[in-house]
């Protein structure tokens, strides 16, 4: 009895937890199983916590993302044949978003590579984790060695009030060429001190708002949520608002916005093909969104807004007229617009914003607008811009 | 007037030949924020077990199910504009339809309101 008790063990993977589980239990979290782990979607309820984070700050435990940092001889030419990215214009405590790529230009995941003193770290979707981790080693020549950072926490602290409330906290930069938590511009990171331990700060996000991305030690990570939480502009949000935050920002969601079958020029990424690489080539599939972004491609990701207070879902059909033209990859209720909105694949002609479409929700058509994205306009902390 | 509830927490409160349907408190805590609300239109016959109204969250959309057979009187029209009636006064103001009750004795499936206290709390 004992192996066929094994046995089943093995086959159903058993639902992780995350260093911060009992902290969100204590603070009401409702726990459902996302990307192997438990972890909480909502706290007080969706819609107060989304409204909370764009006039507030809210906290993500965000801990289920893959840390990676790679380091060794030759790494940003080795980074670059699996990256389309320009690791030569890339200094010490910047951050770029770029993309995992297939040999056919299809996304494998996307993800942020920020440069740290001596090695490249970076941040990887939850569910895609083990298959990157597989990639990279696969790919990577032997004089790289890519650690996954599992004993580290990741926090996200997203909102107007998130610099005020981080830097009360009295971080100290960990070198002394970093500046101040506050004074770090979008897309900046650096090494502070709190209480003595090291963390690491990026001005980063995924809900369009100012903040921050916090990677510490996992055993210090109840404290530090602790001390944020207790900054009167902080609440801890889950994850249900982290899906409304960043469909409002019109930021795409891998798994579902993204995918294998789907090059980075449809999907709006072009930004993340640096320019150098657009001209030199030399990362996988590169042939493909060469000719992508010279002709174009056959369909594009557009946001939708709907007409009503139906929502729509992924997964429901797009219809021009009477013709089936793509299906929703992303939907759902925005807070912040008081209506549903949405994602889709749709053939590039259909793509100009005010195009009328129909999504079908249970057989009734719902009207929907073609509508630049950002829904929600971004409000990254720029220097220079204030 | 009399209150049963269904497996699938909805309630439907008896008075008379009329029935009031509505979802629980548990059901609509479970849902999370109510954003619309798809009510039956009246005359439409309704079996026991057909899907009468959507309820759409944050989270997703959900059938709520006709307790018993019969025709809807009335959709509750205060809920195009106030969908979060139903978080708010889900035993209340935040009713979904009104339906006449075809056989009584579909009734008596139903749990009463110490059963449903029962169930929710094994859930």
């Amino acid at each position: 009895m004992s192996d066929t008790y094994n046995i089943e063990e093995a086959e159903t993977p058993e639902t992780l937890i995350l260093p911060l589980d009992s902290w969100h239990r204590e603070r009401g979290g409702r726990m459902v199983e996302f990307a192997g782990y438990w972890m909480p979607v909502q706290y007080e309820g969706i819609m107060a916590e989304h409204l909370w984070t764009r006039e507030h700050a809210g906290l993500f435990d965000v801990s289920h993302m893959g840390q990676l940092y790679l380091a060794g001889e030759g790494l940003d030419a080795a980074v670059e044949a699996l990256l389309p990215i320009d690791l030569s214009t890339l200094k010490v405590g910047r951050q770029r978003y770029s993309l995992l790529l297939n040999e056919e230009g299809g996304v494998l995941d996307d993800l942020m590579v920020t440069r740290w003193n001596s090695g490249l770290y970076m941040v990887v979707n939850g569910a895609t984790k083990w298959d990157d981790i597989g990639h990279l080693r696969e790919y990577l020549p032997d004089e790289i060695t890519l650690s996954h950072l599992e004993e580290a926490a990741l926090l996200a602290l997203q909102g107007p009030e998130a610099a005020l409330a981080l830097a009360s906290l009295g971080l100290t930069p960990a070198q002394p060429q970093i500046v101040a938590v506050d004074e770090l511009g979008f897309m900046q990171s650096g090494p502070y001190l709190w209480n003595g331990v090291e963390i690491h700060a990026s001005r980063s996000g995924y809900t369009g708002e100012d903040g921050y991305e916090i990677s510490l030690p996992a055993e210090h990570a109840a404290a530090f949520a602790d001390a944020l939480c207790a900054h009167p502009s902080v609440k801890p949000i889950g994850l249900g608002a982290r899906d409304s935050l960043r469909m409002e920002a019109g930021l795409p969601l891998y798994g579902h916005d993204l995918n294998e079958q789907i090059d980075p020029i449809s999907a709006g990424l072009t930004f993340g093909i640096n320019k150098r690489r657009r001209v030199e080539g030399g990362f996988p599939g590169a042939e493909r969104i060469q000719a992508a972004l010279a002709e174009g491609t056959a369909t594009k990701r557009i946001g939708l807004t709907l007409q009503g207070r139906q929502a729509a879902r992924e997964g429901a059909e797009v219809y021009h007229g009477e013709e089936k033209v793509g299906v929703l990859t992303s939907g759902g209720f925005a807070p912040s617009l008081g209506k549903p909105i949405a994602m889709a694949d749709v053939p590039a002609a259909l793509a100009t914003p005010g195009t009328e479409l129909f999504i079908d929700v249970r057989g009734k058509k719902l009207p929907a607008i073609v509508t630049p994205m950002p829904f929600v306009p971004h409000r990254y902390f720029r220097k220079g811009a204030a | 007037m009399t209150r049963y509830f269904t497996k699938d927490h909805e309630w439907i409160s008896v008075e008379g030949d009329v029935a009031t349907v509505g979802i629980t408190d548990y059901a609509q805590n479970a849902l999370g924020d109510i954003t619309f609300v798809e009510v039956p239109e009246a005359g439409k016959a309704l079996s026991k077990g057909d899907t009468a109204a959507v309820v759409d969250s944050v989270k997703a959309a959900s059938d709520v199910y006709a307790p018993v057979g019969g025709e809807v009187l009335e959709g509750n029209p205060a809920l195009e504009e106030a969908p979060e009636l139903v978080n708010t006064a889900p035993d209340g103001e935040g009713w979904l339809w009104r339906q006449s009750v075809a056989d009584a004795a579909e009734l008596g499936d139903l749990m009463d309101e110490a059963a449903y206290a029962a169930y929710i709390a094994e859930l």
